[in-house]
């Protein structure tokens, strides 16, 4: 059998391949569903923005489907929301993405995940990505969730939850930063 | 719902650990607690699905999709293989994202600091699908090595930077194709950083079934991403 190739790290060179511009932006007039502003920084242990990060997420719709064939329900998927999106950091370490809140996400053995979307980062410095999840502060779902239970740590816990602003133009806003290491190091997964 | 498909773990005597002191920038950017435990569910094994419409032919090559006045200068070279789980099963449908530096070393950024010359026909940039085979092909320039500041006399490397987005989130990969016999190899902190016996897997193969007469040298570069949980029925490997 063959075995794994090794990761290596994304460099700080890959904007004028990966991102044309746009990807940032999963939704268009037609998605359904809640539409709202994720954005924070990426920092690194010395509390310094990373310029050179790119940060993609990958989340369910509206109604918590994924367009994809392992989704049992997947023909019922908005043909509208892309689930995928993708944005480089600019010079204050700042990522950002125009999308939906997503749905709560069903587990095999019939419960429920509170609504989340998992986050990939890659950055200079970063041999391999990094995993992590960004549920929304206003989820009452958020205490019965399998994931976050998983963290003993509720100060840990609260590394992966995005705090709710008003915007000036209506949009939700979510906000949260994602530390790569130190004090307030967020919570990454293995899977 | 129906039992999910799930994924072996990550081999990490593959895969190179987040702090590698000799790689300087992984000493601020390394994670230290420890990686929680997320179990697969339909988040993880889910991913974006791509198809035809998603690349032009004229994408995956790079001597090409950027002509001005002219051919790109360098040394055309043929990059092929095949994206395939560790179960050895071919992965359709893959998108490949490659960026290099051109023959002298230099990339297309805003960050680049090189002082070596751009070539006007050539942007270092290029997509494709695998095909029903898992098979992807690259037409491009053999890339020059390049400074960088991580020590005194730094140089990376010849290599093609790739991006693999395989079934499902859990199978992204980003990794990078050096060239056999570059004698930087045993001096790149990146690639040491990989565990020693996984290393020689970066480097491509010089292919001759590959290489076209008076045209292009060729090389084979296979990517293999995490494979399935379950054993793969026989009759998938069958005729
Ligand atoms: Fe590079």
């Amino acid at each position: 059998m063959p075995r794994q190739t090794p990761s290596q790290t994304i460099g700080p060179f890959f904007s004028f391949s990966l991102v044309a511009g746009g990807e940032n932006v999963l939704i268009d007039e037609r998605s359904s569903g809640e539409r709202i502003l994720v954005e924070g920084r990426v920092l690194d242990g010395a509390g310094e923005p990373i310029a050179d990060a790119l940060v993609e997420i990958w989340q369910a719709d509206s109604n918590g489907i994924f367009k994809h064939l392992a989704d049992p329900r997947h023909e019922d998927a908005d043909p509208f929301f892309a689930g995928f999106g993708r944005s480089a950091t600019d010079e204050d370490g700042r990522y950002w993405f125009r999308t939906i809140k997503p749905g709560p996400v069903p587990t095999e053995d019939g419960q429920q995940q509170a609504p989340h979307i998992n986050v990939t980062v890659f950055a200079r410095g970063m041999p391999i990505q990094a995993i992590t999840r960004i549920y929304f502060a206003d989820e009452t779902a958020n205490e019965r969730d399998p994931v976050l239970a998983s963290i003993a740590d509720p100060q840990r816990q609260q590394t992966l939850i995005a705090r709710r602003e008003q915007s000036a133009d209506g949009i939700a806003r979510y906000c949260l930063d994602i530390v790569l290491q130190g004090e307030h190091e967020t919570v990454f997964f293995d899977a | 719902m129906t039992r999910l498909d799930r994924l072996k773990p990550l081999d990490w005597t593959v895969h190179p650990p987040y702090l590698h002191e000799p790689y300087r920038s992984t000493v601020s950017r390394s994670p230290r607690q420890r990686l929680v435990p997320l179990p697969q569910t339909l988040s993880e094994l889910t991913g974006p699905v791509y198809g035809d419409g998603d690349v032009e032919p004229l994408d995956s090559d790079l001597t090409r999709n950027a002509v001005r006045n002219g051919e790109p200068i360098g040394e055309r070279i043929i990059v092929v293989g095949r994206v395939l789980d560790d179960d050895g099963r071919p992965i359709p449908n893959a998108l490949v994202e490659i960026w290099q530096a051109n023959a002298a070393g230099r990339y297309i950024h805003k960050n680049e600091v090189h002082d070596a010359p751009l070539d006007p026909n050539f942007t270092g940039a290029g997509r494709c699908l695998t095909n029903a085979q898992g098979e992807y092909r690259f037409v491009t320039i053999r890339p020059g090595a390049y400074p960088w500041g991580n020590h005194d006399n730094a140089w990376r490397p010849a290599h093609i930077h790739l991006s693999i987005f395989g079934r499902n989130f859990l199978q992204r990969l980003v990794t990078q194709m050096y060239f056999p016999g570059d004698p930087l190899l045993p001096l790149d902190p990146i690639y040491n950083g990989v565990p020693e016996e996984a290393r020689q897997r970066l480097i491509s193969q010089y292919a001759h079934d590959v290489t076209e007469p008076a045209w292009a040298l060729g090389f084979r570069f296979d990517v293999v991403l995490r494979g399935s949980q379950a054993t793969p029925f026989e009759s998938e490997g069958g005729s």
